[in-house]
């Protein structure tokens, strides 16, 4: 028997209240039908007797206490999936929206997943060729990694997400099965246009699936986007084995429109005002990247965020950095000088790196190289703040080189074209090449045999 | 039992139920329909508050909740180490075999293999008197760890039967003991544990001996003690977990515990390849036959992420009992304050510092308190030592987490941003961190190094602190103005940052170093130093020294000198008198 329950008791923001409900589980997706015939769905977030919490995805403006009719659906929040889901357009809740009609499910998952066993896992080992030098080079890009970009407004994150997309290479069997996953969470119509349009110049938009929650968009809608993206990446990777690369941005628009919902909830905020639970949130969706055991499809995530103020310790940069395998962050300096990509070297990371490089993967000498290029930039920067006080001119001859090192290393390695595409040769050859810049001595980080075979001079 | 007892409200992974008074606090039960795990956080004579461990989604008012006259306990036998265990010890293997790739909910499998045959050996006769904690068999658990089972320490009495030596499973009966009340305990292979309760213990032993590691900046600048407490802060990319990593597979610890503590799941499935493929020196078996590993990645459930940490410590003390050393990996206590703080939110308990539960100190200090070196109830001498990481909010130290581990803890390993920013690994930072057990490991040091060790040790760290004063300077006007014995001094700390403090934990070499070479290390830098100095002393400029290329090959010393040609060391200080006394005359 399917009840209808009339009205609600308490409207609260995104949340309502209703009394007197009977037989409801935990996170299940009501269905609340308004006086105007429209439907809009929720989730039972609390539940204390007969009375519960419903988050209403769409908002709760026009419902009143009296004009709703509330369903029961029997089951959590659950996205339809099927092998054509591949090149579709979808909303932030998983509802096509490209005139195409509904998905026929071939089966339904849980939007939630479950967690991996960590036992099932295989530690990723493949690297991805970017064709970007900084990238690869230092924070080499492995497939089954998260590695999140931390950026700013106005920087060129999304720039460097379509090369990523555009440029990258799969080494191994079943390269060519290949797919990527778009979920959009509050950013704006023509920012996501740009991604479509940049899809479809590389040619790769019949191989992308796109969840689209715009800054128009409900924000509570917002909450769900990039946990059915990664549903569908999952399906993706471990029922028809293909490749997924799952583009997650905004990630700070989510974790403000979680805030949003927790504090309509009246829960006990932690830092910022975020909930207590951001980082396990965070985490249930970064943990999501990864390979399985026998499967040959894999997930990796390049989530984006843009950094409130720049600041890497607020704490949505914070807690992703504490999830994710490592991080890329571009600087505003940088980009102001007109470097593109604009990585700042320094801090960014790739935590995968050191087992998916070297002898077998890229080259043996890329450790060495990388571990180089970082320790001799540190001392770049050490230089300019010297430089700072006691001007150019004063500095020592070796503080002098390293000022005319930092320089290079910015115009030609870091600094690279939208359309360059650099080979993993190409780029080690280039950092050999800055290094061989430097008097030999100051070479501290690599084995003679190695300086004997790569540095000019 | 109690079947009328049913759920009333559902708030994430905290349940409560309405008027149930025969619960007892910390007691565990069963929740809903899938029997998901729960612990009882909370009872007043209306609501009954419970904390699941798994998924709440799907839970219905009126599903039932189930006691289980017990407190959250775990099972503890042959069969822990070498074996992987969620935060609640349920094997991810078993698990895996069950239920897939993926942990579905309400998985019930034995914490330990209920059909594998152990070739026990008896160490009683009838009619012995036996008291709580003395062994009673023992067995090989795995070719080098011998598992000594003992009486539990609640129970003490006569044997009144024992069986002949042989293969027995888990829970097969292997002894009977008769207690003063004339009650008959059968003895099997393991016994039950409740994992916020400490095992008791004899006495307490100070902390003389060092936990040596391996470790060139952590055995000589800041040791810890076999069950010492020890926490390494640091901010995201410093480098905890590859600390922590390198700790489990170097450190003389008969038995590690690595609890992965709402950490990534890669790192688990990489720390799972690199054990089973290292071979440990000291023993020639696979690093896996003295590992035991917790896994609850940062995507498991929160409650039992909370009580992971009491697992592995009450696994800690139990192979402590049996008169190991044991140290134990926590990566990362901040997670685990994190999700005390998650829970707390749920029962809207009023929050103190950032969000968190005004209890985080005492719940820190009663964790900390539990490692230590003890004479056990069967008179062996066993140990715990507990290394806790902490990933500070922010990379900022002042955060409640770090500042109340450092209240608990007596050794201070604080990673630092700008030393691994350039690369600098293990960044520990040797001007923020500390050990307070120098006093305590001192005589062990004299007479197994040497008094020059300590000697040298101090040398060092004098350097490094006139080197910092130094570098404010030099940030200022630049090193070229500072006269000839200063820039010695300089000199002379980079050798020792880059020759000797960093280490690289990819060179097969240098990954661990025995103290004796770290020893010789220190003795050649000072050595160099001395000379140098002396030259200087003679207004003979520096720029002349240094082009002897003699600090250079001091930083390359710890790849060029293997661990085993100590030897090579005198040649070193030879070349150095000789080359020092050529430009001198």
């Amino acid at each position: 028997m399917i009840i209808d329950y009339v009205g609600v008791k308490e409207i609260n923001g995104s949340l309502i209240v209703m009394d007197g409900v009977k037989g409801v589980s935990n996170e299940e997706i009501v269905d609340i039908q308004l006086e105007n015939g429209s439907v809009r769905q929720g989730r039972v977030v609390q539940i204390e007797g007969e009375k519960i919490v419903v988050q209403v995805f769409e908002g709760t403006r026009r419902i009143s206490l009296k004009n709703t009719k509330t369903r029961l659906t029997g089951h959590p929040m659950e996205m339809p999936l099927s092998p054509e889901i591949i090149g579709r357009v979808l909303n932030g809740s998983g509802k096509p929206i490209d005139g195409l009609g509904d998905i026929f499910p071939v089966k339904k998952e849980n939007i939630n997943g479950t967690p991996i066993n960590p036992v099932s896992r295989i530690y990723p080992k493949n690297y991805i060729n970017t064709g970007i030098s900084t990238i690869d080079t230092l924070m080499t890009l492995i497939r089954g990694q998260k590695l999140p970009i931390f950026s700013g407004s106005g920087m060129s994150h999304n720039d460097l997400a379509v090369q990523i997309v555009r440029q990258a290479k799969i080494s191994g069997a079943n390269s060519s099965n290949f797919c990527v996953v778009f979920a959009a969470m509050g950013v704006q119509k023509d920012v996501a246009e740009y991604f479509r349009k940049s899809f479809e110049e590389s040619g790769v938009l019949s191989r992308v699936v796109m969840l689209l929650n715009l800054s128009n968009d409900p924000i509570i809608e917002r909450t769900l986007t990039p946990k059915c993206a990664l549903t569908v990446a999952e399906y993706l990777a471990f029922e028809l084995d293909m490749h997924v690369l799952v583009i997650m941005t905004d990630m700070t628009s989510y974790a403000e429109a979680l805030r949003e919902f927790s504090s309509s909830k009246g829960e006990i905020p932690g830092r910022k005002g975020y909930p207590g639970y951001l980082y396990s949130d965070l985490a249930s969706m970064y943990e999501r990247a990864g390979m399985i055991k026998g499967h040959s499809g894999s997930v990796t995530q390049i989530p984006i965020l843009t950094m409130p103020n720049d600041d890497i310790t607020h704490p949505i940069p914070d807690l992703t950095g504490y999830i994710t395998e490592g991080q890329i962050v571009l600087d505003r300096s940088l980009q102001g000088q007109g470097f593109y990509p604009p990585v700042s070297v320094l801090p960014s990371l790739s935590r995968l790196m050191k087992d998916g490089i070297g002898e077998g993967y890229t080259r043996a000498d890329h450790q060495a190289l990388a571990n180089q290029l970082f320790a001799s930039y540190a001392k770049v920067i050490d230089a300019r703040s010297l430089a700072s006080v006691i001007g150019e001119e004063e500095l020592s001859p070796i503080d002098k080189k390293y000022i005319e090192f930092g320089r290079l290393f910015e115009n030609r390695f870091v600094n690279q074209g939208f359309h360059e595409n650099r080979s993993i040769e190409q780029s080690l050859d280039l950092g050999w090449e800055l290094l061989s810049t430097l008097p030999r001595a100051e070479l501290d980080r690599v084995d003679d045999a190695i300086l004997d075979q790569h540095y000019k001079n | 039992m109690e079947n009328n007892i049913v759920i009333y409200g559902i708030n994430g992974p905290v349940v409560t139920v309405k008027e149930a008074d025969c619960f007892e606090m910390m007691e565990m039960v069963y929740v809903g329909k899938q029997k998901l795990v729960g612990e009882i956080i909370g009872i007043t004579d209306e609501l009954t508050t419970i904390q699941v461990y798994e998924e709440t989604t799907g839970l219905k008012p009126g599903d039932p909740v189930i006691g289980t006259g017990a407190p959250m306990n775990v099972l503890l036998g042959p069969g822990i180490i070498d074996n992987i265990f969620d935060g609640i010890e349920r094997p991810l293997k078993a698990i895996e075999e069950q239920s897939g790739a993926f942990i579905s909910r309400g998985a019930s499998v034995p914490s330990l293999d209920t059909e594998r045959l152990w070739n026990v050996t008896l160490k009683v006769k009838v009619g012995d008197k036996l008291t709580g904690g003395q062994i009673y068999a023992t067995l090989p658990e795995t070719p080098i760890i011998e598992h000594r089972l003992m009486i539990h320490p609640d129970l003490s009495g006569v044997i009144t039967k024992v069986m002949p030596d042989g293969e027995y499973k888990v829970h097969d009966t292997v002894a009977v003991l008769k207690d003063d009340l004339g009650v008959e305990h059968n003895l099997t292979l393991c016994q039950k544990w409740p994992i916020r309760t400490s095992r008791p213990v004899n006495q307490r032993l100070t902390p003389s001996i060092p936990l040596i590691t391996g470790q060139r900046c952590m055995d000589t600048l800041f040791p810890v003690a076999k069950g010492g407490t020890a926490a390494i802060p640091g901010g995201f990319g410093t480098g905890k977990t590859m600390n922590q990593h390198q700790l489990a597979k170097w450190s003389d610890a008969d038995i590690i515990i690595y609890v992965g503590c709402g950490e990534r799941g890669n790192e688990m499935s990489q720390v799972l390849e690199e054990f089973s493929e290292l071979i440990d020196p000291k023993t020639n078996r696979p690093m896996t036959d003295r590992t035991v590993l917790i896994a609850n990645t940062s995507n498991m459930p929160v409650a039992a992420r909370e009580a992971s940490i009491y697992t592995g410590i009450t696994l800690g003390e139990y192979y402590r009992d049996m008169g190991y050393h044991v140290a134990m990996m926590a990566d990362s206590t901040s997670r685990w304050a994190e999700a005390l703080r998650e829970i707390s939110g749920r029962l809207e308990e009023m929050p103190a510092e950032e969000g968190f539960p005004a209890y985080l100190p005492s719940r820190l200090a009663e964790f900390y308190e539990r490692g230590g070196r003890v004479e056990t109830l069967n008179g062996a001498e066993g140990s715990v030592t507990l290394i806790g990481a902490v990933s500070p909010q922010g990379s900022d130290f002042s955060e409640p987490v770090t500042q109340n581990t450092k209240r608990f803890t007596r050794v201070f390993w604080a990673l630092d941003k700008s030393l691994a920013y350039a690369r600098h690994y293990p960044a520990i930072n040797w001007m923020n961190s500390y050990s307070e057990y120098f006093n305590d490991l001192d005589p062990w040091y004299r007479e197994h190094l040497g008094d020059d060790f300590i000697e040298y040790r101090n040398k060092i760290s004098a350097l490094l602190q006139e080197e910092s004063s130094l570098m404010e300077i030099v940030k200022l006007i630049g090193a070229d103005v500072l006269p000839d014995d200063q820039k010695l001094v300089i000199e002379t700390a980079r050798a020792i940052r880059v020759g000797f403090l960093q280490q690289n934990a990819f060179h097969s070499e240098d990954t661990y170093v025995p103290l004796e070479k770290q020893k010789l290390m220190m003795k050649t830098i000072l050595h160099l130093h001395a000379k140098s100095k002396e030259i200087v002393a003679k207004e003979i400029p520096l720029s002349k020294i240094l082009s002897l290329g003699l600090f250079d090959k001091l930083t390359k010393m710890k790849y060029d000198i293997p661990n085993n040609r100590l030897d090579m060391f005198e040649e070193y200080i030879e070349e150095i008198t000789n080359q020092l006394a050529k430009i001198s005359d």
